[in-house]
């Protein structure tokens, strides 16, 4: 079974369901059998769950649909898509969809949202931090951090931090860790400083295409500027649009996961985790390094290649890994999802993760530590788990933390 | 029933404010200008009003920053007109010189309200609403957060907020000038393709206005908030504490 070819965006946006006006025939291949509404981990709370979504568009059945609870309680961890028997786009299709046509109507929007957003539009990041700052964490990372602008020569590898990573505190403690690995490694990199913006992720499955379009173009144009062999991505959500979305609007590069780029040096890292670990781990799969782009061995590579470490498996893990709930901008939506959701995903997963007996709950998505560690909390694990990023315990046995 | 919206650029204080080197002004090339976030207010409360009652929104904006975008942004939340006001000022007027700008503009033409927004963040004494309202000669209410017509288009009944959670409602003969706290809601997201679809038609409009007059008030020295020492912590017995105060005070040359 493999991963869908994610369909190029539509020429102009039209009035309401651009994307369902050129998809409706691929919809119609819909056999209603009911694995997606099965599968989704947000069905039971959705008014309508993907598979009556679906018919009921056929029937067009919009409004009710669009004035429904389903569009903003998707977090697009893509089981849907990956497991329909007739390939159809539903997470990244399908609600994208749904979200553009309650903008587009002129409908209000969840104002934690409308707020990421508009931060987005003025400032290139959901936080609304000035981009002027978005180097700051490099100061204090230990070792130089080289911007773009100012090398003024080809690296080898560009690395785009991303918007977590770039500001938000634990984030950017992992940036500094990696560029102390990078380092250490010998790596010729550069990142792009005060001259990066989010690449839309959030923005595209919010339904913000006109947003994304902008990134998009803008990106694009700052990465014309400068020659690099290839990029590297701590953020699994924009490599999986850097590398499946953007080829579609003329924006195609030779990238990877930070993961994915250090498993392929295990050779070189190895003899550098020097410390013994000691710690039973397990790893959740994020949707989009898991189900979205299939890199499913490369961490658990580097987690086996760490002194000391047994890697356990959740009941959930490849291919049906639980999400945190956080895709899709739903990471904005928290408040919204929480009224009307019972048991929030990121507890459920720490839950199955707790189950395993592990310690440590390893994760390779800038989004996890923030939300798995909440949900410790709430789950009352506090004492016997901890979240912390590949990154993390990599650091830690090669003491450079 | 004809809605004015008067708005005005303020800097973004997100991408920071820096004083020039003369000690007496921001430092322009430092500056990014946005929408004044209670002006932003106003403009959704006239196009609330709009959607409820029958009713022409225009926008006037002062020319300081890039404004053709707030105007654009205007037009796609539902304004009818927009207008920027070419001042050829540099940086943002006076209150009195703002307020003078606006009365002239709307000199000879007929609006039966007049929305601003009632405060900025150059304005924490929200005088400019008071001010215009002084020159044209109209009644004004600030801190409006709900506005509804009454009788046709002759009286307002509009929510005015007060200190400790306390709301009054007015009648207003109209014309008048309303300073708006708040909208009823908070301002409306335009998505991005809908307001580039805009740009790409929209008619903005311009006025001249003749050279306002010099200021009568002058900066003498502009400055950041001075960071302070920190506190000193004394402690142990009380005849400790107190030689340790005047051994301080002393060092300071407080105390001879």
């Amino acid at each position: 079974m493999g991963v869908a070819q994610v369909p190029p965006l539509p020429e102009t946006p039209g009035p309401l369901f651009p994307e369902l006006a050129s998809a409706e025939e691929k919809f119609r291949q819909c056999i209603q059998c009911g694995v997606c509404s099965g599968s989704c981990p947000m069905g039971e709370a959705m008014d309508f769950a993907p598979r009556r979504a679906v018919k009921m568009l056929l029937e067009g059945r919009f409004n009710e649909v669009v004035e429904s609870n389903t569009p903003w309680l998707c977090v697009s961890c893509h089981t849907c898509a990956v497991r329909c028997p007739s390939q159809l786009q539903i997470s990244d299709g399908l609600f994208p969809a749904l979200r553009a046509a309650v903008m587009a109507e002129g409908k209000a929007i969840d104002q934690d949202l409308q707020k990421a957003l508009q931060n987005t539009y003025l400032y290139g990041n959901p936080m609304g931090i000035s981009p002027k700052k978005r180097a700051e964490w490099a100061k204090t990372a230990g070792v130089p951090v080289p911007i773009m602008s100012q090398l003024r020569r080809p690296v080898d590898v560009l690395w785009i931090v991303e918007c977590n990573p770039s500001f938000e505190p634990r984030g950017q403690e992992i940036s500094k860790l990696l560029a102390r690995i990078l380092n250490a490694l010998g790596v010729d990199f550069a990142i792009l400083g005060p001259e990066e913006r989010c690449l839309g992720d959030c923005e595209w499955l919010a339904g913000e295409r006109g947003l994304f379009e902008m990134l998009i173009e803008r990106n694009i144009e700052i990465l014309s500027k400068y020659k690099f062999r290839e990029i590297i991505m701590t953020d699994p959500h924009s490599y999986r649009t850097l590398l499946k979305i953007y080829p579609f609007l003329g924006g195609r590069y030779h990238v990877q996961p930070v993961v994915a780029f250090l498993a392929q040096r295990l050779d070189q890292l190895k003899p550098l985790l020097k410390k013994k670990l000691n710690a039973t781990i397990t790893y959740h799969d994020s949707c989009c390094l898991g189900r979205k782009t299939s890199h499913y061995e490369e961490p658990r590579m580097l987690l086996r290649a760490i002194p000391g470490v047994k890697l356990v498996e959740m009941v959930q893990n490849r291919e049906s890994s639980l999400c945190c709930g956080g895709g899709a901008s739903t990471i904005y939506l928290d408040r919204y999802i929480q009224e009307r959701v019972k048991d929030r995903l990121a507890d459920r997963r720490v839950m199955q993760a707790a189950a395993t007996g592990a310690e440590t709950l390893a994760v390779a998505c800038p989004f996890e530590p923030a939300r798995f560690e909440d949900a410790v909390k709430v789950t009352g694990n506090e004492q016997k788990l901890i979240v912390r990023d590949i990154i993390e315990l990599l650091a830690e046995s090669m003491e450079i933390a | 029933m004809n809605i004015a919206v008067l708005t005005k650029q303020v800097p973004d204080l997100v991408e920071g404010v820096e004083i020039d080197s003369t000690g007496k002004a921001v430092d322009p090339d430092s500056i990014r200008y946005i929408l004044s976030e209670s002006d932003d207010h106003a403009l959704e409360e006239a196009v609330l009003l709009k959607e409820r009652t029958p009713a022409r929104v225009e926008m006037f904006s002062l020319d300081t920053g890039e404004v053709r975008d707030t105007l654009c942004m205007a037009l796609a939340k539902g304004a009818d007109r927009v207008v920027l006001i070419r001042t050829g000022l540099e940086t943002l007027p006076s209150n009195h010189t703002v307020a003078k700008i606006f009365a002239s503009v709307l000199q000879g033409l007929s609006f039966d309200l007049i929305l601003t927004g009632v405060r900025a963040i150059d304005d924490l004494d929200g005088s400019l609403g008071g001010l215009l309202a002084g020159y044209l000669n109209l009644p004004y209410v600030g801190l409006v957060r709900k506005v509804e017509m009454a009788d046709g288009t002759s009286m307002a009944i509009v929510q005015k907020e007060y200190p400790g959670g306390y709301a009054a409602e007015l009648e207003v003969k109209l014309p008048a000038v309303l300073g708006i706290q708040a909208a009823e809601q908070p301002p409306r997201y335009v998505p991005v393709s809908r307001l580039r679809q805009v740009m790409k038609t929209a008619k903005v409009e311009e006025k001249e206005t003749t050279a306002p007059e010099p200021e009568t008030v002058a900066v003498e020295r502009m400055f950041k908030p001075e960071e302070g020492m920190g506190a000193t912590m004394f402690s142990g017995t009380p005849e400790e504490i107190a030689s340790q105060i005047v051994g301080l005070f002393s060092e300071r040359r407080l105390v001879r």
